[in-house]
Protein backbone atom coordinates (compact mmCIF):
# COMPACT_ATOMS: atom_id res chain seq x y z
CA UNK A 1 0.00 0.00 0.00
CA UNK A 2 1.38 3.29 -1.17
CA UNK A 3 0.19 5.14 2.11
CA UNK A 4 2.20 2.95 4.29
CA UNK A 5 5.51 4.81 3.23
CA UNK A 6 4.13 8.13 3.86
CA UNK A 7 2.78 7.78 7.30
CA UNK A 8 5.39 9.81 9.09
CA UNK A 9 5.70 12.35 6.21
CA UNK A 10 1.63 12.83 6.42
CA UNK A 11 1.60 12.41 10.44
CA UNK A 12 4.12 15.14 10.75
CA UNK A 13 2.55 17.43 8.23
CA UNK A 14 -0.80 17.24 10.16
CA UNK A 15 1.44 17.95 13.43
CA UNK A 16 3.31 21.26 11.71
CA UNK A 17 -0.65 22.30 10.25
CA UNK A 18 -1.77 21.83 13.92
CA UNK A 19 1.32 23.90 15.48
CA UNK A 20 0.12 26.80 12.99
CA UNK A 21 -3.51 26.58 12.97
CA UNK A 22 -4.96 29.68 13.89
CA UNK A 23 -6.92 29.92 17.56
CA UNK A 24 -8.85 32.26 19.96
CA UNK A 25 -6.12 33.66 22.11
CA UNK A 26 -7.61 31.96 25.00
CA UNK A 27 -6.78 28.56 23.71
CA UNK A 28 -3.53 29.23 21.90
CA UNK A 29 -1.89 28.79 25.38
CA UNK A 30 -2.67 26.13 26.06
CA UNK A 31 -1.29 24.25 22.29
CA UNK A 32 0.66 21.84 22.70
CA UNK A 33 3.65 21.32 20.80
CA UNK A 34 2.74 19.27 18.25
CA UNK A 35 5.58 19.08 16.26
CA UNK A 36 7.69 18.11 19.11
CA UNK A 37 5.25 15.45 20.24
CA UNK A 38 4.75 13.21 17.08
CA UNK A 39 8.58 13.33 16.24
CA UNK A 40 8.97 12.25 20.04
CA UNK A 41 7.11 9.22 18.92
CA UNK A 42 8.67 8.49 15.94
CA UNK A 43 12.16 8.83 17.76
CA UNK A 44 10.95 5.92 20.45
CA UNK A 45 9.03 4.26 17.80
CA UNK A 46 11.34 3.88 14.85
CA UNK A 47 14.87 5.73 16.14
CA UNK A 48 16.49 4.27 13.17
CA UNK A 49 14.13 5.99 10.34
CA UNK A 50 13.49 9.16 12.49
CA UNK A 51 15.97 11.01 14.80
CA UNK A 52 18.09 13.92 14.42
CA UNK A 53 18.04 14.79 10.58
CA UNK A 54 14.28 15.03 10.02
CA UNK A 55 13.97 17.13 13.57
CA UNK A 56 16.48 19.62 12.15
CA UNK A 57 14.09 19.68 8.99
CA UNK A 58 11.11 20.02 10.74
CA UNK A 59 12.62 22.18 13.26
CA UNK A 60 13.65 24.59 10.26
CA UNK A 61 9.61 24.68 8.37
CA UNK A 62 8.84 25.52 11.70
CA UNK A 63 11.07 28.86 12.03
CA UNK A 64 10.10 29.38 8.62
CA UNK A 65 6.59 29.18 9.44
CA UNK A 66 6.18 30.74 12.60
CA UNK A 67 8.92 33.82 11.55
CA UNK A 68 11.32 33.73 13.72
CA UNK A 69 15.23 33.33 12.85
CA UNK A 70 15.90 30.33 10.59
CA UNK A 71 18.06 27.50 13.39
CA UNK A 72 15.92 28.79 16.17
CA UNK A 73 13.83 25.56 16.36
CA UNK A 74 15.75 23.62 14.75
CA UNK A 75 18.24 23.67 17.34
CA UNK A 76 16.22 23.20 20.40
CA UNK A 77 14.52 20.49 18.27
CA UNK A 78 18.02 19.01 17.38
CA UNK A 79 19.01 18.95 21.17
CA UNK A 80 15.76 17.93 22.73
CA UNK A 81 15.28 14.89 20.08
CA UNK A 82 18.68 13.65 20.93
CA UNK A 83 17.95 13.09 24.15
CA UNK A 84 15.25 10.95 23.27
CA UNK A 85 17.06 9.21 20.77
CA UNK A 86 20.19 8.93 22.89
CA UNK A 87 17.76 7.41 25.53
CA UNK A 88 15.04 5.69 23.39
CA UNK A 89 15.68 1.62 24.70
CA UNK A 90 15.31 2.71 28.46
CA UNK A 91 11.95 5.16 27.66
CA UNK A 92 10.20 2.74 25.73
CA UNK A 93 10.00 0.02 28.98
CA UNK A 94 8.38 2.91 30.48
CA UNK A 95 4.58 3.35 31.38
CA UNK A 96 2.55 5.67 29.14
CA UNK A 97 2.31 7.83 32.12
CA UNK A 98 5.84 7.87 32.94
CA UNK A 99 6.77 8.78 29.40
CA UNK A 100 4.00 11.70 29.68
CA UNK A 101 6.34 13.28 32.41
CA UNK A 102 9.66 12.66 30.41
CA UNK A 103 8.38 14.22 27.48
CA UNK A 104 6.74 17.23 30.02
CA UNK A 105 10.34 17.49 30.56
CA UNK A 106 11.43 17.32 27.41
CA UNK A 107 8.87 20.39 26.10
CA UNK A 108 9.98 22.21 28.99
CA UNK A 109 13.48 21.97 27.60
CA UNK A 110 12.61 22.93 24.12
CA UNK A 111 10.84 25.86 25.14
CA UNK A 112 13.22 26.67 27.25
CA UNK A 113 16.05 26.51 24.88
CA UNK A 114 13.77 28.58 21.95
CA UNK A 115 13.30 31.06 25.00
CA UNK A 116 17.19 31.24 25.78
CA UNK A 117 17.99 31.62 21.48
CA UNK A 118 15.22 34.14 21.22
CA UNK A 119 16.64 35.94 24.08
CA UNK A 120 19.93 36.51 23.14
CA UNK A 121 18.68 37.84 19.70
CA UNK A 122 16.09 39.92 20.52
CA UNK A 123 15.21 40.62 24.44
CA UNK A 124 12.24 38.89 25.48
CA UNK A 125 10.93 38.69 28.92
CA UNK A 126 9.92 35.79 30.04
CA UNK A 127 6.78 34.98 31.29
CA UNK A 128 4.99 32.18 32.96
CA UNK A 129 2.41 31.18 30.33
CA UNK A 130 5.33 30.43 27.61
CA UNK A 131 5.33 26.83 29.78
CA UNK A 132 1.71 26.55 29.21
CA UNK A 133 2.36 24.54 26.16
CA UNK A 134 4.59 21.62 28.71
CA UNK A 135 1.28 20.76 30.47
CA UNK A 136 -0.62 20.37 28.01
CA UNK A 137 2.13 17.88 25.82
CA UNK A 138 2.10 15.84 28.90
CA UNK A 139 -2.03 15.67 28.79
CA UNK A 140 -2.24 14.98 25.07
CA UNK A 141 0.93 12.33 25.13
CA UNK A 142 -1.07 9.35 25.90
CA UNK A 143 -3.59 9.89 23.36
CA UNK A 144 -1.43 10.83 21.15
CA UNK A 145 0.67 7.76 21.45
CA UNK A 146 -2.20 5.15 21.31
CA UNK A 147 -3.58 7.10 18.17
CA UNK A 148 0.15 6.74 16.63
CA UNK A 149 0.81 3.59 17.78
CA UNK A 150 -2.16 2.41 16.81
CA UNK A 151 -1.78 3.44 13.11
CA UNK A 152 1.73 2.17 13.26
CA UNK A 153 0.69 -1.25 13.80
CA UNK A 154 -2.49 -1.46 11.15
CA UNK A 155 0.48 -0.36 8.83
CA UNK A 156 3.01 -2.44 9.91
CA UNK A 157 5.63 0.02 9.72
CA UNK A 158 8.88 -0.75 11.17
CA UNK B 1 13.21 -5.92 10.63
CA UNK B 2 14.58 -3.90 13.34
CA UNK B 3 18.21 -3.34 12.72
CA UNK B 4 20.43 -4.01 15.80
CA UNK B 5 23.09 -2.02 14.69
CA UNK B 6 22.88 1.52 13.34
CA UNK B 7 23.78 2.79 10.47
CA UNK B 8 25.25 5.96 8.99
CA UNK B 9 26.64 8.45 11.94
CA UNK B 10 26.28 8.32 15.42
CA UNK B 11 23.93 9.87 17.07
CA UNK B 12 26.48 12.19 18.48
CA UNK B 13 27.95 13.10 15.14
CA UNK B 14 24.48 13.98 14.12
CA UNK B 15 23.92 16.31 16.91
CA UNK B 16 27.12 17.81 16.04
CA UNK B 17 25.65 18.12 12.55
CA UNK B 18 22.76 20.04 13.53
CA UNK B 19 23.97 22.15 16.33
CA UNK B 20 26.70 23.60 13.96
CA UNK B 21 24.07 24.10 11.13
CA UNK B 22 21.62 25.41 13.14
CA UNK B 23 23.88 27.69 14.82
CA UNK B 24 25.82 29.15 11.66
CA UNK B 25 22.30 29.66 10.09
CA UNK B 26 21.24 32.03 13.30
CA UNK B 27 24.44 33.72 12.95
CA UNK B 28 24.18 34.39 9.25
CA UNK B 29 20.51 34.76 9.26
CA UNK B 30 20.17 37.17 12.09
CA UNK B 31 23.53 38.91 12.21
CA UNK B 32 24.46 39.16 8.72
CA UNK B 33 20.39 39.21 7.45
CA UNK B 34 21.74 36.85 4.83
CA UNK B 35 18.09 35.78 3.68
CA UNK B 36 16.68 38.46 1.98
CA UNK B 37 15.26 37.35 -1.09
CA UNK B 38 15.83 33.66 -0.12
CA UNK B 39 13.30 33.76 2.74
CA UNK B 40 10.55 35.28 -0.05
CA UNK B 41 11.09 31.28 -1.61
CA UNK B 42 11.16 29.59 1.67
CA UNK B 43 8.46 31.56 2.45
CA UNK B 44 6.16 30.50 -0.81
CA UNK B 45 7.43 27.37 -0.31
CA UNK B 46 5.61 26.47 2.99
CA UNK B 47 2.30 28.32 1.92
CA UNK B 48 0.58 25.46 1.38
CA UNK B 49 0.80 24.30 4.57
CA UNK B 50 -0.43 27.63 5.54
CA UNK B 51 -3.32 27.80 3.78
CA UNK B 52 -4.12 23.98 4.83
CA UNK B 53 -4.27 25.50 8.99
CA UNK B 54 -6.30 28.21 7.65
CA UNK B 55 -9.15 25.84 6.03
CA UNK B 56 -10.71 24.70 9.29
CA UNK B 57 -11.11 28.23 10.67
CA UNK B 58 -12.36 29.45 6.67
CA UNK B 59 -14.94 26.40 6.52
CA UNK B 60 -16.45 27.38 10.23
CA UNK B 61 -17.09 30.87 8.75
CA UNK B 62 -18.36 30.05 5.67
CA UNK B 63 -20.41 27.75 7.10
CA UNK B 64 -21.61 30.85 10.06
CA UNK B 65 -22.33 33.02 6.87
CA UNK B 66 -24.91 30.49 5.71
CA UNK B 67 -26.12 29.99 8.92
CA UNK B 68 -26.82 33.49 10.23
CA UNK B 69 -30.50 34.44 10.99
CA UNK B 70 -32.32 36.81 8.68
CA UNK B 71 -32.78 38.97 11.48
CA UNK B 72 -29.35 39.56 12.22
CA UNK B 73 -28.38 40.22 8.44
CA UNK B 74 -31.04 42.95 8.63
CA UNK B 75 -29.50 44.34 11.49
CA UNK B 76 -26.73 44.30 10.40
CA UNK B 77 -27.49 46.03 7.39
CA UNK B 78 -29.37 48.59 9.28
CA UNK B 79 -26.44 49.30 10.92
CA UNK B 80 -23.95 49.58 8.37
CA UNK B 81 -26.53 51.81 6.07
CA UNK B 82 -26.55 54.15 9.74
CA UNK B 83 -22.72 53.96 9.68
CA UNK B 84 -22.61 54.46 5.84
CA UNK B 85 -24.80 57.78 6.62
CA UNK B 86 -22.43 58.96 8.79
CA UNK B 87 -19.22 58.44 6.68
CA UNK B 88 -20.44 60.39 3.91
CA UNK B 89 -21.59 63.05 5.72
CA UNK B 90 -18.28 63.26 7.09
CA UNK B 91 -16.74 62.34 3.05
CA UNK B 92 -18.50 65.92 2.18
CA UNK B 93 -16.84 67.90 5.18
CA UNK B 94 -13.52 66.16 3.99
CA UNK B 95 -13.32 67.01 0.02
CA UNK B 96 -14.06 70.95 1.31
CA UNK B 97 -11.18 70.44 3.88
CA UNK B 98 -8.74 69.11 1.65
CA UNK B 99 -9.50 71.80 -0.92
CA UNK B 100 -9.26 74.61 1.86
CA UNK B 101 -5.70 72.36 3.41
CA UNK B 102 -4.09 72.37 -0.20
CA UNK B 103 -5.26 76.14 -0.83
CA UNK B 104 -3.18 76.88 2.36
CA UNK B 105 -0.43 74.96 2.28
CA UNK B 106 0.16 76.86 -1.16
CA UNK B 107 -0.70 79.99 1.47
CA UNK B 108 2.63 78.74 3.05
CA UNK B 109 4.47 77.38 0.14
CA UNK B 110 4.57 73.63 1.25
CA UNK B 111 4.22 70.94 -0.79
CA UNK B 112 0.37 69.22 -0.77
CA UNK B 113 0.13 66.30 -0.15
CA UNK B 114 -1.21 63.52 -2.53
CA UNK B 115 -3.70 60.79 -2.16
CA UNK B 116 -2.27 57.69 -1.52
CA UNK B 117 -2.79 54.26 -3.24
CA UNK B 118 -4.73 51.67 -0.89
CA UNK B 119 -5.76 48.65 -1.03
CA UNK B 120 -7.53 46.37 1.22
CA UNK B 121 -6.63 43.41 2.53
CA UNK B 122 -7.61 40.14 4.84
CA UNK B 123 -5.99 38.70 7.94
CA UNK B 124 -4.82 35.07 6.61
CA UNK B 125 -2.79 33.84 10.05
CA UNK B 126 -1.78 34.57 13.28
CA UNK B 127 1.23 33.35 14.60
CA UNK B 128 1.22 30.91 17.89
CA UNK B 129 4.91 32.28 18.51
CA UNK B 130 5.01 33.26 22.13
CA UNK B 131 8.09 35.75 21.90
CA UNK B 132 6.99 37.62 18.58
CA UNK B 133 3.97 38.96 17.31
CA UNK B 134 3.22 38.55 13.66
CA UNK B 135 0.27 37.76 11.43
CA UNK B 136 0.11 37.13 8.00
CA UNK B 137 -2.38 39.04 5.58
CA UNK B 138 -3.13 37.60 1.61
CA UNK B 139 -1.39 40.35 -0.26
CA UNK B 140 2.27 39.65 -1.45
CA UNK B 141 4.74 40.36 -3.67
CA UNK B 142 2.29 40.03 -6.51
CA UNK B 143 0.33 42.67 -5.39
CA UNK B 144 3.22 45.07 -4.96
CA UNK B 145 3.61 44.91 -1.40
CA UNK B 146 7.14 45.53 -0.36
CA UNK B 147 8.89 44.85 3.09
CA UNK B 148 8.78 48.12 5.17
CA UNK B 149 5.29 48.89 4.34
CA UNK B 150 3.02 50.65 6.76
CA UNK B 151 -0.65 48.00 7.68
CA UNK B 152 -3.27 49.93 9.19
CA UNK B 153 -7.10 48.96 10.29
CA UNK B 154 -9.99 51.03 10.28
CA UNK B 155 -9.15 52.48 14.03
CA UNK B 156 -5.34 52.94 13.92
CA UNK B 157 -1.73 51.88 12.86
CA UNK B 158 -1.71 48.10 13.23
CA UNK B 159 2.21 47.26 11.96
CA UNK B 160 4.65 47.13 9.26
CA UNK B 161 5.82 44.37 6.44
CA UNK B 162 8.22 42.21 7.87
CA UNK B 163 8.98 39.36 4.99
CA UNK B 164 7.36 39.48 1.36
CA UNK B 165 6.37 36.17 0.01
CA UNK B 166 4.59 35.70 -3.62
CA UNK B 167 1.48 35.75 -2.32
CA UNK B 168 0.78 36.14 1.32
CA UNK B 169 2.88 38.17 3.43
CA UNK B 170 4.45 38.83 7.22
CA UNK B 171 3.40 41.83 9.22
CA UNK B 172 5.55 42.67 12.49
CA UNK B 173 3.20 44.39 14.87
CA UNK B 174 3.13 47.49 16.70
CA UNK B 175 3.29 45.48 20.08
CA UNK B 176 6.22 43.29 19.00
CA UNK B 177 9.18 43.87 21.47
CA UNK B 178 11.74 44.41 18.85
CA UNK B 179 8.93 47.23 17.01
CA UNK B 180 9.58 50.51 17.74
CA UNK B 181 7.60 54.13 16.43
CA UNK B 182 8.10 57.61 15.90
CA UNK B 183 5.09 59.66 17.33
CA UNK B 184 3.79 62.82 18.32
CA UNK B 185 1.21 63.66 20.86
CA UNK B 186 -1.96 65.59 19.06
CA UNK B 187 -2.64 67.73 22.33
CA UNK B 188 1.09 69.71 21.66
CA UNK B 189 3.08 68.21 19.11
CA UNK B 190 5.82 66.65 21.68
CA UNK B 191 8.29 64.21 19.87
CA UNK B 192 8.34 60.43 21.46
CA UNK B 193 8.93 57.00 20.29
CA UNK B 194 6.52 54.24 21.74
CA UNK B 195 7.77 50.51 21.29
CA UNK B 196 6.21 47.51 21.69
CA UNK B 197 6.02 45.46 25.28
CA UNK B 198 5.54 41.78 24.23
CA UNK B 199 1.98 41.73 25.45
CA UNK B 200 -0.72 42.91 22.74
CA UNK B 201 -2.16 45.38 24.82
CA UNK B 202 0.22 47.56 25.92
CA UNK B 203 3.13 49.96 24.58
CA UNK B 204 5.87 51.39 26.56
CA UNK B 205 7.19 55.22 25.79
CA UNK B 206 10.77 55.27 26.56
CA UNK B 207 13.07 58.45 27.28
CA UNK B 208 10.45 60.79 28.71
CA UNK B 209 11.84 63.74 31.25
CA UNK B 210 9.92 63.93 34.12
CA UNK B 211 8.93 67.14 33.05
CA UNK B 212 7.10 66.35 29.74
CA UNK B 213 4.02 67.17 28.94
CA UNK B 214 2.09 64.26 28.74
CA UNK B 215 -0.99 63.23 30.36
CA UNK B 216 -3.19 59.77 30.46
CA UNK B 217 -5.93 59.77 27.88
CA UNK B 218 -3.48 61.85 25.54
CA UNK B 219 -3.40 60.71 21.90
CA UNK B 220 -0.13 59.53 19.92
CA UNK B 221 0.16 60.23 16.10
CA UNK B 222 2.39 58.62 13.97
CA UNK B 223 4.52 61.61 12.99
CA UNK B 224 6.21 60.36 9.42
CA UNK B 225 9.59 60.78 10.71
CA UNK B 226 11.18 57.52 10.42
CA UNK B 227 9.84 57.45 7.00
CA UNK B 228 8.13 53.96 7.53
CA UNK B 229 4.46 55.24 8.85
CA UNK B 230 2.89 58.05 6.74
CA UNK B 231 2.16 61.02 9.13
CA UNK B 232 -1.04 61.57 11.30
CA UNK B 233 -2.49 57.77 12.06
CA UNK B 234 -3.32 57.17 15.68
CA UNK B 235 -1.19 54.78 17.24
CA UNK B 236 -1.76 54.55 20.99
CA UNK B 237 -3.48 56.46 23.56
CA UNK B 238 -1.04 57.11 27.24
CA UNK B 239 -3.10 54.93 30.07
CA UNK B 240 -0.81 55.52 32.61
CA UNK B 241 2.11 57.99 33.41
CA UNK B 242 4.67 57.47 36.80
CA UNK B 243 7.09 59.45 37.83
CA UNK B 244 9.06 58.69 40.01
CA UNK B 245 12.14 60.96 40.57
CA UNK B 246 14.57 57.98 41.57
CA UNK B 247 14.52 56.71 38.25
CA UNK B 248 16.30 58.55 35.16
CA UNK B 249 12.93 58.68 33.01
CA UNK B 250 9.15 58.77 33.54
CA UNK B 251 7.39 55.43 33.03
CA UNK B 252 4.80 55.99 30.79
CA UNK B 253 2.54 53.15 28.95
CA UNK B 254 0.13 53.31 26.03
CA UNK B 255 -2.63 50.99 24.62
CA UNK B 256 -2.72 50.59 20.92
CA UNK B 257 -5.70 52.33 18.93
CA UNK B 258 -5.93 49.36 16.50
CA UNK B 259 -7.29 46.15 18.23
CA UNK B 260 -4.80 43.89 17.81
CA UNK B 261 -6.09 40.91 18.62
CA UNK B 262 -9.54 41.34 16.81
CA UNK B 263 -7.87 42.04 13.37
CA UNK B 264 -9.56 40.71 10.56
CA UNK B 265 -9.38 43.62 7.72
CA UNK B 266 -6.57 45.53 7.36
CA UNK B 267 -5.62 48.28 5.01
CA UNK B 268 -2.06 48.74 3.06
CA UNK B 269 -0.58 52.12 2.15
CA UNK B 270 1.73 53.12 -0.65
CA UNK B 271 2.83 56.31 -0.40
CA UNK B 272 3.21 58.56 -2.94
CA UNK B 273 7.04 59.24 -4.17
CA UNK B 274 8.94 61.52 -2.41
CA UNK B 275 10.46 63.49 -5.04
CA UNK B 276 6.75 63.66 -6.67
CA UNK B 277 4.88 65.54 -3.88
CA UNK B 278 7.80 67.49 -3.44
CA UNK B 279 7.17 70.48 -5.90
CA UNK B 280 6.95 73.64 -4.18
CA UNK B 281 3.57 75.56 -5.76
CA UNK B 282 4.35 78.13 -8.35
CA UNK B 283 4.18 81.60 -7.83
CA UNK B 284 0.89 81.92 -10.48
CA UNK B 285 -0.76 79.23 -8.28
CA UNK B 286 -1.37 81.73 -5.11
CA UNK B 287 -4.23 83.71 -4.77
Amino acid sequence: MQFRAYLITFSLICALVLQIMPMPASVDLYRPEWVLLVLSYWTLALPHRVNIGVAFINGLVLDILLGSSLGVHSFAMCVSIYVLAANYQRLRNYSVWQQAIVIGVTSAFYNLIVFWLQHLLTDVYFLFTYMWPVVSSMVIWPWLFWLLRKLRRQMRLS
Amino acid sequence: MNPIFSTGPSLLNRLALGLILSVSLIIFDHKFNGFGTTRVYLNSLVSPLQYLANLPGELINASLTRLSSHEQLLDENAQLTLQATLMSQELQRMAFLKEENIRLRRLLNSPSKQNTRKEVAELMAVDNNPYSHQIVINKGALNGVYEGQAVLDEKGVVGQIMQVSSTNSRVLLIADITHAIPVRVARNNLRLVVSGSGSLDELHIQHVSHSADLQVGDLLLSSGLGRVFPEGYPVAEITSIVRDETRPFAIVRAKPVAQLDRLKYLLLLWPEEPNSNAQPSSEEDQP
